[in-house]
């Protein structure tokens, strides 16, 4: 090339010196920067239903919020004070039976779906399973749980809330914990077949561990989302104005609180107190949520 | 090269007939032996099928849906292929290592250790990867950050990651397949440095698509061609001897005209 030469480099550099300075008067220019625009602005307006509604909870349910709403039990009727640690108890309780069944099922089934049978016939027909079990109505996963548990065991329990919760997370689990099975590079397992893994070490050294924090993200929007959830529990889980574990011994078998029960009952009471609290468990509840997708972020980061 | 070394033994012999992918007619009547100490190399062009004979050696290719092969691979008097034989205890004494550089998501430490925990073994972890990354020329670079992730090197340095993953458990034969060919000139001058280095220990099989490199490294040389007579592209085994002689007096019309090809 003549890359040596200084006069044909002046040459070529006048020759073809284009205007680069930004106009926004040329049409692409203009049209980019629009469209820039609405991005920003659709996306600052899909955020406001979630700010406005935090910011509605902490106005008309921040003010009762203090140690009284974590350790007191529901007030009755006219009875001023009180609070709701057993519905925050319960709500923990039927979404940790939900997720004790539903991690393992999802983890497994996600594993098949993933590793062992991916183009197989069982793997299409659990998949397309699992994908329309998404938009199952949640109050069908109650009626379910209902007929299958409560009107086997003859009572309202946490066991059957859990099962209803679980119907719903597990859908969730298996499709996210698929997704990010499948995300392992291929030369990766390669390489863990090449050094002399069977298959399952391959899976449980190589793919489980890779895929983990998405496997994690995956658990913990299902979890977010069973932490929200009335229908299903008011077929399952009815409610409870006591706590769960009394004079030291827990009664599995009997109805057990929750949030968003408590959230249901409390909101449509003639008494201010009552309405003040469903307030104020909304806030809590809205937190807990959060929490289990802050959770979500930070399990889903890569650690090496 | 010599001929006082023509009766090195053999560590694998290949005799294969044919491999199929489902239908297709890969490869045929391939007889490869690969000899201790040796570095084998297989040249070629674009699927001629040196690659599959390669990964049938150690029956990586059983990961293929539809693979089938017929014929035998010799290894320590037993055939790989025999039906009682595990595919997995295979490629652990049958090592590899991958075009693509393929450290898992862990650190350099674990990456190298891998294949000893995967084979419980019982001595001192920490001294084999240090013996290990020494051996795979990388110990200098990384030994102050041991606890790194494997994917946070170098695509050279990965390499020999991975060549230190593959003889940390010192298998008897690594297979390389076309190990420097994601590499700049100056990574894949250290890994072939590396292959002569290891060649004593590790009887290595390379498939390269640079015959620079094979006249570089190998000791023996594999030309295989495409045979696309039947209609089909099935490889085939052309040529089998010391590099020298492939490269300066090739006995088959195919070589020769390879050879020329390439370099006039």
């Amino acid at each position: 090339m003549s890359a040596q030469d200084p006069s044909l480099i002046t040459d070529n550099e006048e020759a073809a010196a284009p205007y680069l300075q930004r106009s926004l008067l040329e049409p692409r220019a203009l049209f980019s920067t629009l469209l820039s625009g609405a991005a920003w602005l659709t996306a600052i307006i899909a955020s406001i239903p979630l700010f406005s509604v935090l910011y509605g909870l902490v106005i008309r349910g921040g003010h009762r919020l203090g140690l009284e709403v974590f350790t007191e039990l529901p007030p009755a009727g006219f009875e001023e004070g009180g609070g709701f640690g057993n519905a925050i108890i319960g709500t923990l309780v039927t979404v940790g039976i939900g997720a004790l069944i539903s991690i393992p099922f999802g983890i497994l089934g996600a594993v098949f779906l993933a590793e062992l049978d991916s183009d197989g016939r069982v793997a299409y027909v659990a998949r397309f399973c699992a994908k329309t079990l998404t938009g199952l109505p949640s109050i069908l996963a109650g009626v379910f749980a209902y007929a299958v548990v409560v009107l086997a065991t003859g009572t309202y329990s946490a066991p059957a809330a859990g099962v209803a919760l679980a119907l719903l997370m597990l859908p969730t689990i298996v499709l996210t914990a698929e997704e990010s099975m499948r995300m392992v590079p291929a030369p990766m397992k390669n390489a863990a077949y090449g050094m002399g893994c069977t298959r399952s070490q391959v899976i449980w050294k190589i793919v489980l561990p890779t895929a983990l924090p998405g496997v994690l993200t995956g658990v913990m929007l299902a979890v977010a989302r069973a932490a929200g959830e009335t229908a299903p529990l008011l077929f399952t889980a009815l409610f409870s104005n006591y706590w769960f574990v009394e004079n030291g011994k827990a009664e599995l078998m009997t109805p057990i609180a929750s949030l968003s029960v408590l959230i249901y009952n409390f909101s449509g009471m003639p008494y201010d107190n009552q309405i003040e609290l469903a307030w104020t468990a909304s806030l809590v509840l809205v937190l807990l949520v959060l929490l289990f997708n802050i959770l979500a972020r930070v399990l889903g980061r890569k650690k090496i | 090269m010599a001929h006082n070394d023509a009766q090195r033994k053999v560590v694998i012999d290949c005799k294969l007939d044919k491999v199929f992918y489902g239908d297709f007619l890969a490869v045929r009547n391939s007889h490869v032996p690969i000899q201790k100490g040796h570095i084998t190399g297989f040249i070629g062009p674009s699927g001629c099928g040196k690659s599959t004979v390669l990964r049938s050696l150690n029956r990586m290719n059983d990961l293929v849906q539809g693979f089938r092969f017929e014929g035998n691979v010799h290894f320590h008097g037993q055939d790989v292929y025999g039906s009682t034989v595990d595919p997995v205890v295979v490629r652990r004494y049958i090592g590899m290592v991958f075009q693509q550089p393929n450290p898992f998501a862990m650190s350099i430490f674990d990456n190298v250790a891998f294949g000893l925990r995967l084979n419980r073994f019982k001595g001192d972890i920490a001294e084999r990867v240090e013996n290990a990354l020494k051996k795979a020329a990388l110990w200098d670079e990384v030994k102050n950050k041991l606890k790194a992730s494997g994917l946070s090197l170098s695509g050279g340095q990965q390499q020999r990651l991975c060549i230190a993953r593959a003889i940390a458990t010192e298998p008897s034969v690594v297979l390389m397949d076309e190990p420097c060919s994601a590499l700049d000139p100056i990574a894949t001058r250290r890994i072939e440095e590396l292959m002569v280095e290891l060649k004593e220990k590790y009887t290595i099989a390379l498939v390269t698509h640079n015959m620079q490199q094979a006249m570089r490294v190998a000791d023996k040389t594999a030309f295989f061609s495409v045979d696309i007579s039947q209609g089909g592209r099935t490889g085939y085994l052309v040529e089998l001897g010391d590099t020298q002689q492939i490269f300066e007096d090739p006995q088959e019309q195919l070589t020769q005209e390879y050879i020329r090809g390439e370099f006039s």
